[in-house]
């Protein structure tokens, strides 16, 4: 079993609420994808070329004050519950931990990380840069992984093409390289059914929406993570700007429409948030989907002062360690194990019982 | 996993909705999918780039061929080898495959000009230079011709004019 408590903060600074509008937007995340000039891709290279890339790599990080530090992770020597584990805390993606349908893991796969910034190494691009914030931080995580990228680059050379710039495995990446996207809470425009006009909109606009674990994931709890879906023509400062914007937006829908359900259905909201707290209180049994579908709904609660004494951060970390994996390392069994739903039930009540006292 | 309307054969496909103020997932088999109108993804490559790529795949073989025919000869990819899997094989495939490749960043960027930062090995990435407005516009001019936009054309022809 791995030791995340070797991160400084478990990899999971970014869930503890501080950054900011973090009642509606959990995490914040960058990513540059990135490969070395003169080497074929992942997908035609060999698993001696893909150990030479993470050895020159893994140097080259050892080298910069960013990634000095950095704790690695070797996937493909890792057991399934351990890449869970990573793929949970967000912290790598569904295919280098190969979780996809195929359940294999590529040789070579690793991952690099030092406080919020890691690499994700022989992923679909050589070097996948990654950054992640607590709340709405466009600026702030693009700036660290910035700082990375100029560290790196400066010890690596780059694939870049003077028309095309920074080049990648699949041309919907080409360019910057850069995927900037926020994870982002929205009940209110869900129960008020706007929420297939919102998404529309964004992507006449040029965003994309995806689940809680990105690419190919599910929306579940109501959370959706909004991206940049072009990465050329544009500068990264555009991108983000547009990005940011746009979120903006968004958010001040959301705040429109849980105005209107406490103005227009103000007993059927309360009657709806106080139900999932019940239920998330004294459920003796609770699937991860209905976990994260009563989280929400107590979320939704707290964001409109119906709940009290529930902080963000506690309803953060329950979203984090309700998950199979997580949840299976506090209890000590497997992730397929049958009691989970029950495990789960117990936890959630004693942490919120912890939260608000137990005549909460 | 079954497919929840049949319950028979396997379900390939999971459909994410919003219905009744509750975002679920259906699970269905090829067949019950095609009879709710939801497109099969069997008949295209199942990469997120499939249906865009098979939609063009009449097109590519037009293109003037690449200069070393078929594959690139850094990595032996073909454009074939593309369209199935949506992934290039190697940076030189950007030159090898460049006439299709360009029509097909234009369609997926609007652009396939970077903007962003530019990269020096020495030096790591530095600021974007500034934009040059008028290779934009002629790169645009270009795109109205070949799509016949007369009307645009003759807009930023004249930008152009006063440009230069």
């Amino acid at each position: 079993m791995i030791d995340l408590s070797l991160l400084t903060d478990g990899g999971v600074g970014w869930l503890d609420a501080s950054g900011p509008s973090s009642h509606l937007i959990l995490s914040t995340r960058i990513r540059l994808a990135r490969n070395l000039a003169g080497r074929v891709y992942q997908g035609r290279n060999s698993e001696s070329e893909r150990e030479d890339i993470l050895l020159t790599v893994e140097a080259a990080a050892r080298d910069t004050v960013l990634l000095r530090r950095a704790i690695k992770f070797r996937l493909d020597r890792l057991d399934r519950s351990d890449r869970q584990l990573l793929h949970e805390r967000h912290l790598v993606s569904k295919e280098l931990a190969g979780l996809d349908s195929d359940g294999r893991v590529r040789s070579g796969a690793s991952l690099l990380v030092q406080d919020r910034l890691g690499v994700m190494l022989n992923e679909e691009d050589h070097l996948r840069l990654q950054g992640l914030h607590s709340g709405f931080a466009l600026d702030a995580a693009y700036a660290e992984v910035d700082r990375l990228d100029a560290e790196l680059g400066q010890r690596l050379a780059f694939a870049f093409h003077s028309e095309f710039g920074y080049l990648t495995s699949c041309p919907t990446n080409v360019g910057t390289g850069l995927r900037a996207s926020v994870l982002i809470h929205l009940p209110g425009l869900v129960l008020t059914k706007e929420i297939s006009k919102v998404l529309q909109g964004l992507a006449q606009v040029g965003l994309t929406f995806r689940g809680l674990y990105g690419e190919g994931s599910e929306v579940v709890g109501n959370f959706f993570q909004l991206s940049n879906q072009t990465t050329l023509g544009s500068s990264e400062y555009e991108l983000l700007d547009h990005l940011g914007k746009m979120v903006r937006q968004v958010m001040d829908y959301e705040e429109q429409a849980r105005q209107v359900l406490l103005r227009d259905a103000p007993a059927i909201i309360e009657d709806k948030v106080w139900r999932a707290y019940g239920l998330l209180r004294y459920a003796r049994a609770l699937s991860f989907e209905e976990a994260m579908n009563l989280l929400s709904g107590v979320r939704l609660g707290v964001g409109v002062n119906l709940i009290p004494d529930v902080g963000m951060y506690t309803l953060n970390k329950l979203l984090v360690y309700t998950q199979p994996a997580h949840l299976a390392v506090a209890e000590g069994v497997a992730p397929a194990d049958p009691d989970l739903p029950v495990r789960r039930a117990q936890f959630v009540r004693k942490v919120l019982e912890s939260e608000v006292g137990r005549r909460g | 996993m079954s497919c929840e309307q049949c319950r028979e054969r396997e379900a390939v496909i999971h459909l994410t909705q919003i219905v009744n103020e509750q975002v679920t997932t259906l699970h269905l088999c090829e067949r019950c999918a095609a009879e709710k109108g939801v497109e099969s993804p069997g008949a295209a490559p199942k990469t997120p780039l499939g249906t865009f790529l098979a939609a063009m795949g009449e097109e590519l073989p037009e293109a003037p061929a690449p200069r070393t025919g078929d594959s690139c000869p850094r990595c032996g990819g073909s454009l074939q080898d593309f369209r199935e899997s949506g992934r290039l094989g190697c940076s030189e495939c950007y030159r090898s495959f460049e006439v299709p490749l360009r029509d097909l960043l234009r369609r997926l960027h609007g652009s396939t000009h970077h903007m962003g930062e530019r990269y020096t090995e020495a030096g790591g990435s530095s600021p974007p230079s500034a934009p040059n407005p008028a290779i934009e516009l002629r790169e645009q001019l270009r795109v109205a011709v070949e799509t016949e936009n007369f009307e645009l054309a003759a807009e930023l022809r004249d930008r152009l004019r006063v440009m230069e």
